[in-house]
């Protein structure tokens, strides 16, 4: 089953440091044998032609709550973190072990363990065994959980395991039945919301909590000024503490929802025009370690309703690549450190060897036309349902070409 | 009867562009001109109203349906009675009570009301942005009759016509609302009623003021264009028009308001507290009232001061004048096709 050798060839290869480069990268056995301005095919190489494309790592999603293969490979994701909010939940080994298996060979899903049983945040799940069946992190799910001695004892264990305990942020009795951030709009639309500060009240507890029991903690989504700013400080105390975000939270304000659009029903809820900036800044400044899709495809079902009966969630796998690179373009960040931030990084916190050019990392390797033009339309996706916040919009860049472990599979 | 009177010529733009939407689904956003087009459409309905034979054929051969999906009973009685007395068929859909609440249910209800021809819908539903929901799903006017916290545009409307009248009466002419100051008192936070009524009164240029405990009071308000504040009797100081707002009890104890006997102690209107307001203020209430809590009594049985009545007596015209512009298009009036 070990596919032919490969040689991509007349690539500009994003590699893990400086500007991207002319070459060539060869892949054998499943890994990345050779890349560099001075690869050339060896004899008997497949070889494909990149036309001077952008060739990069396959993006390594973390956080996602559907494996939906044909949104994964229009976005150029060859890895997905699944989130433990399945049903049922992701809190048994038998059921993290199917999970692991469930996307090959096209496409690896890394199982998120539930950090308690049925991720009610009472009691503390089987990790250690979860994590021998091929759980990747542990995860609190879509929740926050509430009791803090819970919290303390769950950091003390992931730490001891060695795994990187994923968080939600979100304070719950301040969000209550909240569906948006308490602001203008909130109250001219009389939607239930809850402070921003619900967030930096979660996130200052679990940084808290992370600094005491010396746990790696990564808190998902950080989408407000004041808990980036609590992420920024800790970092620069030395917490491992990393904050993640994805594309909606730097594209969109709550201005958005004036229209009861439920595809915008997401959570964390969009925050203020305020707090976006902050989200893009602290992208430009390192405090934002990854992006993110929190991929979550709902259908009519959980989104033909009123704004606040819907389900919140967005399908996020095909617009993750393009929002991502319009940072590049406004200059917030640079090629390299866009996939350090889409790849990199997420695979370095789920421990595993991928996401980077580099020889000996799983050759899970996409080919992007960064410039080419396309509209989202949320009738024509890719995704098990259509329901993007950015429907309409205008992008750029899109995977023409995906390889996961050596083969083509786009 | 439907020709607006003389005297209101040029005060809008004739035939259809006087009130261009289809739908009547809140007040933020509509022109002064646009309110007062419809308050000045509701005239007639009033002098109707208090004659002996009160029907209009106006809406014959039409039919309405009121689908409400959350409990009410003046309301509901109030567009029943505007649709019969404007010669309309008028059919009642109670979904409240039953299992009819949620899920692909609600689209589906508003796919059969379309498919059953429904010349005019009124929806009051319990979630903020469900009556625009339904809106886009049908092909015939659509009025909200109350959705979630968001608006309760006729409430807002006849609360204005009643300031209107109230202030006619006293002999003054024109309209009362500008530099006019009123002030909302109660559940801002969960209020419909307060939502729809700000934003009419703000448009007209009245001073809203608005009163409610930290926790009653929504975020971001004063964008608004109202000036919040906690102390009720400061909020009175001056005030024409103090509208109270109802208590949900079941907000009470503990979560919102410690007590309701507390909750009386600083926002109950009482005859003493009125008389911080301007001489002559008049008091609202949109009903159902909690007596001896946020009203006393002695305050809204005093016809001197109370439009308590009048408001109800206001909704039934304020009701016509609604379903009669908004189906003018379907009936062909002309300038309005």
């Amino acid at each position: 089953m070990t596919p032919a050798p490969l040689t991509i060839v007349n690539a500009r290869l994003v590699l893990p440091r400086g500007e991207p480069v002319s070459g060539a990268i060869r892949m054998d056995g499943g890994q990345i044998v050779a890349v560099g301005p001075g690869v050339v095919p060896l004899q008997g190489d497949f070889t494909f032609d990149a036309k001077r494309q952008l060739v990069t790592p396959g993006l390594v999603d973390l956080g996602v709550f559907a494996i939906d293969k044909p949104a994964f490979h229009f976005g150029g994701i060859t890895r997905a973190a699944l989130m433990p909010d399945q049903g049922p939940p992701l809190d048994h080994p038998a059921r993290v072990r199917f999970a692991a298996q469930s996307g090959k060979p096209g496409l690896w899903v890394h199982p998120l363990a539930a950090a308690t049983r049925a991720l009610e945040g009472n009691e503390i799940a089987e990790i250690a065994l979860m994590r021998d069946a091929g759980a990747k992190a542990v995860a609190t799910g879509r929740e926050w959980i509430a009791d803090s001695g819970t919290m303390l004892r769950l950091l003390q264990y992931c730490a001891m395991l060695g795994l990187v305990l994923v968080s939600h942020a979100e304070d719950g009795g301040l969000v209550g039945s909240a569906v948006a951030t308490a602001s203008e709009m909130a109250t001219r639309l009389g939607l239930p919301s809850a402070p921003a500060g619900a967030e930096a009240l979660a996130v200052a507890r679990d940084v808290a909590l992370a600094e005491m029991t010396g746990a790696r903690l990564h808190i998902r989504q950080v989408t407000t000024a004041a808990a980036l700013d609590l992420v920024r400080a800790a970092k620069r105390r030395g917490v491992a503490v990393t904050a993640g975000v994805s594309p909606a939270h730097f594209m969109l304000s709550d201005n958005a929802l004036a229209g009861f659009r439920t595809f915008l029903r997401l959570s964390p809820p969009l925050r203020s025009e305020d707090d976006r900036r902050a989200v893009i800044a602290a992208i430009a400044d390192g405090t934002i370690d990854t992006i993110a899709s929190g991929h979550d495809p709902r259908g009519p079902e959980d989104k033909r309703l009123p704004f606040a009966d819907a389900e919140p969630g967005m399908a996020g796998a095909e617009t993750l690549l393009p929002m991502t690179l319009s940072l590049v373009r406004d200059e917030v960040i640079d090629l390299t450190r866009a996939f350090e931030l889409l790849a990199a990084t997420p695979a370095r916190l789920l421990g595993v060897e991928a996401g980077t050019l580099t020889v000996g990392a799983e050759a899970d390797v996409a080919v992007i036309d960064a410039e080419r033009p396309w509209i989202v339309d949320s009738d024509k996706m890719a995704a098990s349902a259509g329901n993007t916040p950015f429907d309409r919009q205008p992008v750029q860049g899109r995977v023409t070409a995906l390889f996961k472990g050596g083969t083509q599979i786009v | 009867m439907t020709a607006p009177t003389p005297s209101h010529a040029g005060r809008y733009p004739a035939g259809r562009n006087a009130f261009p939407h289809r739908d009547l689904l809140g007040l933020a956003g509509l022109a002064p001109h646009e309110l007062l087009f419809l308050l000045d459409e509701a005239e007639q309905w009033v002098e109707l109203n208090r004659q002996r034979h009160k029907r209009a054929d106006l809406l014959s051969g039409l039919t309405i349906i009121n689908a409400f999906f959350e409990n009410s009973t003046r309301t509901l009685l109030s567009f029943e009675i505007a649709g019969k007395r404007l010669g309309a068929d008028v059919v009642n859909m109670h979904a409240a009570t039953s299992s009819v609440k949620k899920g692909e249910t609600l689209i589906d209800t508003a796919l059969t009301l379309n498919a059953m021809r429904a010349d005019a819908i009124v929806i009051r539903h319990g979630s903020s942005g469900a009556v625009r929901l339904i809106a886009d799903k049908v092909d015939c006017p659509v009025l909200n009759a109350g959705d979630g916290q968001h608006e309760h545009p006729t409430q807002g409307l006849l609360d204005a016509l009643t300031i209107r009248h109230a202030f006619r009466e006293r002999g003054e002419s024109g309209e009362p609302f500008n530099g006019l100051t009123v002030v909302i008192c109660g559940d801002i936070l969960h209020s419909r009623v307060a939502r729809s009524n700000i934003q009419a009164l703000t448009t007209l240029g009245t001073n809203v003021r608005v009163c409610a405990p930290p926790a009653l009071m929504p975020a971001g308000i004063e964008q608004l264009k109202v000036t919040p504040y906690h102390d009720f009797d400061a909020a009175l100081a001056g005030a024409d028009v103090v509208m109270m707002l109802r208590l949900q009890l079941e907000r009470m104890h503990g979560q919102f308001v410690p007590s309701p006997r507390e909750y009386r102690h600083l926002y109950g209107l009482t005859l003493e507290r009125l008389a911080k307001a301007a001489p002559g203020a008049l008091v609202m209430h949109p009903g159902p009232m909690n007596r001896g809590i946020e009203i006393d009594s002695n305050v809204a049985d005093d016809p001197a001061i109370s439009l308590i009545t009048r408001q109800v007596e206001m909704g039934v015209a304020m009701r016509m004048a609604c379903l009669d512009v908004l189906t003018r298009a379907a009936r062909g009036t002309e300038g309005w096709q």
